[in-house]
């Protein structure tokens, strides 16, 4: 844990880059991205919830909120300060927009004997900017950059609304129950992958945000806003805060030999356990960062002469993701759980060099029956036989 | 010799239906030819295309055919569902959606200078009747080649004719049985890894491609490791379901391995603690 | 209750054994309980016992890739289970699952084995008595096979 600190005292960069931002000032940050064109996205509160939708300004953000995070269970609160970030994940990841849950791949018509493509030319779009990303959000989004752009062939829609996209990260000042990227290696503190980086300050001195840059793009933003350089003692501040989110964790994952354990127990009475449990909902995977799994469905109309292929999100909770013909190969409710979590934890390693999970519990808040994937591997570590939950 | 065009692996090519020929009550064999000559059809053997049937469905499908031809693509469809039902009832001249090739395919390369041993069971011996072609026509790079088969009767066999006519090349031998015999057969009656202690092998010099049910491929395997062939000289091909064939719908993961990108051929030495795993 | 001695001797497939080698049947074997639904032994599995089953009965079964499980054969009351301990490389080929609450006695295959390496009267006892039983399975499978059920055309 000490080195984990360590490093959060190193995290963000030298002082002579950073800069203190009044919190009056977010509006205008908000404003000068939007004028260089981005749409920003962000957290707004709608149905109980913090979820990610179109920002247009400060007024959208849950300031004053705050969130309780438990297995199975997420409930908003007033926070007693007005500090706009004061709360962990919600139950969307940018995978919203980067991986969109639905999307039409192309369009056919049929013409004679034959057929042609239509509509295939890439459409320009407004390209986002993701306010708010937490360290959890930019190591998933880079868990899938490695699998969607970087391995043998390249997702051209992940490319396309990934690429471009203005990322504002904000480090975590506090930690939810359900939260575990310490020990992951992911977070709290932000390491990369942003184009500015914002730390929340709230006390004494004031309502104030850290800035730094991360790109010539985010430095660009930098310059059109009131900012002023950060004393040795902001540093320290807002390292100590990070430091703090970290402490609070209480959850954690063990992953020394995590491929072995999981490979090696494919028929331990644990799975039989959590099976009994899982209802194979699939509000895990569709909550998940990392998630991937995408399904295709053909759409014809009526004449049988237009036709659509179209991409939605699939889960390998549901019956039918490993059909071949005569039937499913993972029947059963074990069989698909063991999958999930052995894809997540282990053969994504052996797949893409990284586990699939970067700790931000969010499986753990949004399961129905509030299953904890570090208490399985805990459960299985410690060879429990058929014990309680 | 056509340019092959770089091929978008998202978009199918129209390719026409050029013959639609019958080998088994509920297996076609489909020719398929480029509409646009300029589109590529080579392929490595046991590699498949994504077969699209226009506002039906789209499938994997080995590509069963010469690897030595460029201007066709020939596919073995067995018709067990929706999508394939219509493939097979494509009329001479329509229009077929293809995608691909994908896939690592067969180490036809690595076996030269080898035995090459073919063990299928029924529609299996599809994926592997490009392997035979490839040794046929390069029948010097090769050693023996021996090609062990079997189905469920006599008509539930594939490629009776050719399989008669291999029995005649050189240094070849063909071994065939079946589940039921009926009233005229006059082959082997009985499991395809009993016929395996027929082919004589040389178990240093051999390598095996098997291809058909999962619990026959088992069955294989254990037989050919008790006849002294190592797991690295000893080739699988595995089906899972498919939806997009590039790596990125998760669908055909098998323990750690995506069968689209890292099959479907697979090393025994890669797959044999998986194979006993059950719903994996 | 009847010791194991006593269930060894009264059965039909020990029947005619000379008293030593009953005596070693006996020192090789244990009393063993399966419940319904749990696996007695699972195909790739090392094979180093057989059973005679005293209650209950075991499915055989092999998995393919999809579905349940096909069930090949069942082996009841009074049967024995599993010769894949005699023969190299002694694993078992098929999944047998207890499809009741199964009572059996287990013999130890391995010890077996090399007694029967040692001396050649007791191997010989023995590969008589399993040859009967894999020969009457063979019959069973083959009558299995035929499918006297169908419309022959």
């Amino acid at each position: 844990m000490s080195a984990v600190l360590t490093a959060a005292r190193r995290g963000v960069h030298q002082v002579a880059e950073q800069h203190i931002l009044g919190a009056d000032q977010l509006g205008n940050l908000i404003e000068a991205i939007a004028r260089k064109g981005y749409q920003v996205v962000g957290p707004t509160l709608r149905d109980g919830a913090i979820v990610y939708y179109e920002i247009q300004s400060v007024k959208d953000l849950p300031q004053g909120w705050t969130d309780e995070q438990r297995p199975g269970n997420y409930r908003l609160k007033g926070r007693d300060d007005e500090a706009f970030f004061g709360y962990a994940v919600g139950p969307q990841s940018w995978k919203k927009y980067t991986h969109p849950a639905q999307v039409r791949l192309w369009s056919a018509e049929r013409k004679d004997s034959t057929f042609r493509i239509l509509n295939n030319e890439e459409k320009p779009e407004t390209p986002r900017a993701f306010l708010g990303a937490r360290a959890c959000e930019l190591a998933a989004i880079a868990v899938q950059d490695r699998v969607l752009l970087e391995d043998r062939y390249r997702d051209p829609i992940y490319d396309r609304h990934r690429r471009g996209a203005f990322i504002v990260a904000v480090q975590c000042t506090q930690a939810a129950a359900t939260c575990f990227c310490v020990s992951m290696g992911t977070g709290p503190q932000v390491s990369g992958g942003f184009d500015l980086v914002l730390t929340e300050l709230l006390d004494s001195k004031g309502h104030r945000f850290l800035v730094a840059a991360g790109t010539a793009r985010g430095a660009e933003i930098l310059c059109e806003l009131k900012v002023i350089p950060a004393t040795e003692e902001d540093h320290r501040d807002a390292a100590a805060r990070v430091e703090a989110a970290a402490r609070q964790q209480v959850r954690s994952i063990d992953t020394t030999g995590i491929q072995e354990l999981l490979y090696e127990n494919f028929e331990h009475p644990r799975w039989d356990n959590v099976a009994a449990r899982c209802l194979t909902c699939a509000n895990c995977t569709m909550v998940c960062p990392t998630c991937f799994c995408t399904s295709i469905e053909e759409v014809s109309d009526i004449s049988g002469n237009h036709a659509e292929r179209w991409r939605h999100w699939d889960s390998c909770f549901t019956q039918s993701f490993s059909y071949i013909h005569g039937g499913s190969v993972r029947t059963s409710a074990k069989a698909r759980y063991r999958q999930w979590m052995t894809h997540k934890l282990a053969s994504w390693i052996d797949q893409f060099g990284t586990s699939g999970c970067v700790g931000c519990g969010r499986c753990i808040t949004w399961c129905p029956v509030g299953i904890d994937i570090t208490e399985e591997v805990r459960a299985m570590r410690e060879g429990e036989k058929c014990g309680n939950p | 010799m056509p340019v092959i065009t770089e091929f978008d692996p998202m978009l199918p090519q129209p390719f026409l239906v050029r013959e639609v020929s019958k080998e088994t009550p509920d297996t076609f064999t489909l020719r398929l030819d480029p509409e646009d000559m300029t589109t590529g059809s080579a392929f490595q053997p046991g590699q498949f295309s994504m077969l699209w049937s226009f506002g039906v469905g789209e499938l994997p499908i080995s590509i069963s055919g010469d690897p030595a031809l460029h201007d066709c693509l020939v596919y073995t469809v067995r018709s067990v569902g929706q999508a394939t039902h219509s493939l097979v009832n494509q009329k001479v001249g329509s229009s077929v959606g293809v995608r691909g090739p994908f896939g690592v395919g067969w180490p036809v390369e690595t076996a030269r200078g080898r035995d090459v041993i073919v063990i299928a069971g029924g529609i299996g011996l599809a994926p592997l009747r490009p392997v035979i072609y490839k040794v046929l026509q390069n029948r010097k790079d090769y050693g023996r080649l021996v090609i062990i088969y079997g189905g469920r009767s006599p008509r539930d066999l594939l490629y009776r004719k050719e399989l008669a006519k291999w029995a005649h090349s050189p240094e070849t031998q063909v071994l065939v049985t079946v589940d039921y015999g009926g009233l005229s057969w006059r082959g082997h009656v009985g499991v395809v890894p009993s016929l395996l202690k027929y082919s004589r092998l040389d178990s240093a010099r051999s390598v095996a491609m098997v291809c058909g049910p999962e619990i026959m491929m088992r069955f294989v395997i254990r037989e050919l490791e008790g006849q002294g062939l190592s797991r690295d000289d000893i080739y699988l091909s595995m089906e899972r379901n498919m939806k997009c064939a590039v790596g990125f719908c998760g669908h055909c993961q098998y323990g750690p391995h995506f069968i689209c990108k890292d099959g479907p051929v697979f090393r025994c030495e890669q797959v044999r603690p998986l194979l006993e795993k059950y719903e994996l | 209750m009847e010791t194991l001695e006593r269930i060894i001797a009264d059965h039909p497939f020990f029947a005619g054994l000379d008293g030593g080698f009953t005596n070693l049947m006996v020192s090789c074997a244990s009393n063993v309980q399966f419940k319904a639904g749990t696996y007695i032994f699972k195909e790739g599995d090392a094979a180093n016992s057989f059973f005679l089953i005293r209650e209950g009965k075991v499915a055989l079964e092999l998995f393919p890739s999809q579905h349940k499980p096909i069930i090949v054969s069942t082996i009841g009351i009074g049967e024995i289970l599993g010769w894949s301990w005699l023969f190299e490389p002694f694993q078992w080929k098929f999944n047998a699952r207890a499809a009741d609450n199964v009572r059996a006695i287990a013999l130890d295959g391995k010890c077996l084995r090399t007694k029967c390496e040692e001396n050649h009267d007791l191997g010989y006892e023995v590969l008589k008595r399993f040859a009967r039983i894999i020969e009457q399975r063979l019959d069973a499978t083959r009558l299995q096979l035929v499918d006297v059920y169908a419309v022959r055309r």
